[in-house]
């Protein structure tokens, strides 16, 4: 009967949320510019490891804020090195992405995991504000359910000022592009910058979530923004308003977390849980052809039927 | 107004494949002139196009529009004043993106101040959007919030020219943008053409197959082969030609027959 308990279901909502961040990142880089930002995996642990350096110095808050640069940061040469210098946007990715295996190393003093403990998080931080009984238990949900918010009011408001529509127009028609004043370089860059921004507060976030900052915190996870991704596609169909497509790769995220809490209920060992994420990414991409594949053959069958009597007729 | 001189372009230099796609070419053009352009496949017009344009720098040779020295100005830069269209309607806009989406997107280009970027599209904005789609006659003012992949062909290279000309620019090249469309449809863009470069006195390059069409429309006709422009008329030459005069030319021009169907199953008069 407890098979999921309301612990289990905060704890989905909440890492569902956090991982959102970084789904809304590929929404940005996959799915608006068309460019397969590799650089992902580094990026996540990179915000992670800079957050808990700067959290463990005694400021959570301004963890936040450096990550977010280094985010930056990491975005910027990505979209340098395929913007000024030619390079293929996914070795782009994978070059950056194996880079910063060391510089996160390095920002966490060459240990590979760097415990956060003795000191305030952002999640204690709120969770002090109130001493309410449900405030100390949902206190961190709704700290980032606001935070969720307010990023996807403002990813919503950027995309639709000029900048946002050319930034959308790069992906969309190339050849438009060349042919209107956009200079494509410039949108890409931007564009980069602010979804691995995004990557980075995620992994700032779930370094203090965890306590914890781990230098293989981040492998696989573009896998999983992935699938959130699709996931959220496949209900919003991609279409509809902005906000709409949006709010759905948020519910994505929260819905992958919920697939896998049900696994691990299952008692699915630890060890495949990166198979069953790359099931989920599969079944995600497969479902709205497989849909269209059913589609038809039921239609096959039902004409065939038809024809059939048709012939029959025609044959009295 | 645009002085081409001494252009050259040599693709693949040094390999097998090496192709001078412009050789030497040489062009001027007054202000508002109208010219069209013929030539055979691989004369180097779209070269021409993508040369003024900015998709590549030439290897040699000088690009002034309006008394500026554009040669090395970039792509999105030259686009300010240079407007576009191509002969895949498809090419000119983008699908996922609304008409009101990708006017304001064209719109940019009237936009001088940097911190511009963070802007919206405004009322007055859409009000002036509204206006110039109800010229196309298509119903599009109706429907600016649907997404241009919706809308057919013939719907899409007209709100490319719409576009292309938002904010009037110094130049159009139109690169066979009718060629596509079904021959009610093309005649309709065409006339939206005439009256657009004609009301606005923009300057305008066209590419045709169709020789009627290259003596009909505008004020001179350039011929184009092996990377250069190898015969030009204006004036009284040039009203009195008939499409015989010009094919003849054609022949000598690029020494050899025509070779190209469609130019001469264009030849007919219509499109």
């Amino acid at each position: 009967m407890n098979f999921l308990t309301p612990q289990i279901v905060q704890t989905a909502l909440e890492v569902g949320l956090i991982y959102g961040l970084v789904a809304l990142s590929l929404f940005i880089s996959f799915s608006i510019l068309d460019i397969c930002d590799l650089s992902t995996d580094g990026c996540y642990t990179l915000g992670c490891a800079v957050g808990a350096v700067v959290t463990i110095a005694g400021h959570p808050v301004l963890a936040l804020f450096a990550s977010v640069a280094a985010g930056i940061c990491s975005g910027y040469v990505t979209a340098l090195l395929q913007t000024k210098f030619g390079v293929q946007s996914i070795l782009a990715g994978i070059i950056v992405n194996t880079g910063l295996y060391t510089i996160n190393l390095a920002v966490m003093g060459f240990s590979s995991n760097l415990p956060i403990f003795g000191t305030d998080t952002v999640f204690t931080l709120v969770k002090g504000i109130s001493k309410a009984a449900w405030w100390q238990e949902w206190s961190s949900l709704v700290f980032l359910a606001l935070l969720l918010m307010l990023i996807v009011l403002f990813i919503k408001w950027f995309l639709g000022t000029r900048l946002g529509l050319s930034i959308r127009a790069t992906g969309d028609s190339p050849a438009m592009v060349r042919a209107s004043s956009i200079n494509p370089q410039f949108t890409v860059t931007v564009g980069l910058c602010f979804a691995n921004a995004m990557t980075g507060l995620a992994g700032s976030l779930i370094g203090q979530y965890n306590k914890t900052s781990d230098i293989n915190l981040g492998t696989g996870m573009v896998t999983i923004a992935l699938a959130s991704l699709i996931i959220g596609e496949t209900i919003s169909r991609k279409s509809g308003n902005m906000l709409w497509r949006i709010s759905c790769v948020i519910l994505g995220s929260c819905l992958y977390r919920f697939i896998i809490s049900i696994a691990l209920r299952l008692k699915v060992p630890t060890e495949a849980f990166k198979l069953v994420s790359a099931v989920i990414v599969a079944i995600a991409c497969a479902a709205p052809a497989a849909k269209d594949q059913i589609a038809l053959q039921r239609k096959k069958a039902a004409a065939m039927r038809e024809h059939r009597k048709m012939s029959e007729e025609e044959a009295k | 107004m645009l002085r081409l001189l001494h252009l050259s372009k040599v693709f693949n230099r040094g390999t097998v494949n090496e192709k001078v796609a412009l050789d030497d070419l040489s062009l001027e053009l007054k202000d508002g002139d109208f010219a069209t352009i013929v030539g055979s496949n691989g004369a180097g017009k779209s070269t021409m196009f993508n040369a003024i344009a900015g998709s590549f720098f030439v290897d040699r040779g000088m690009i002034e529009l309006d008394g500026q020295d554009i040669t090395f100005i970039p792509e999105h830069v030259r686009s300010r004043f240079i407007g576009r269209l191509f002969q895949d309607p498809l090419m000119g806009t983008a699908p996922h993106m609304t008409i009101e989406e990708n006017l304001a997107v064209a719109y940019l280009r009237a936009s001088t101040r940097r911190h511009d970027v963070f802007s919206r599209v405004t009322k007055k904005e859409k009000g002036l959007f509204r206006e110039q789609l109800a010229l196309l006659h298509m119903g599009l003012e109706d429907r600016m919030k649907n997404p241009v992949g919706l809308l057919s062909g013939g719907q899409r290279q007209a709100l490319t020219l719409l576009m292309a000309t938002v904010v009037t620019p110094k130049l159009l090249l139109l690169d066979e943008h009718t060629a596509a469309l079904d021959p009610a449809t093309a005649e309709k863009v065409l006339d939206l053409t005439k009256k657009i470069v004609k009301e606005r006195n923009i300057t305008c390059l066209m590419v045709t197959h169709n020789m009627s069409q290259a003596l009909e429309l505008g004020n001179r006709t350039l011929m184009m082969s092996g990377g250069r422009v190898v015969f030009s008329a204006e004036g009284e030459e040039r009203e009195g030609m008939t499409v015989d005069d010009l094919l003849e030319k054609f022949t000598q021009g690029s020494g050899s027959a025509l070779d190209n169907d469609r130019i001469l199953l264009s030849t007919e008069q219509g499109i």
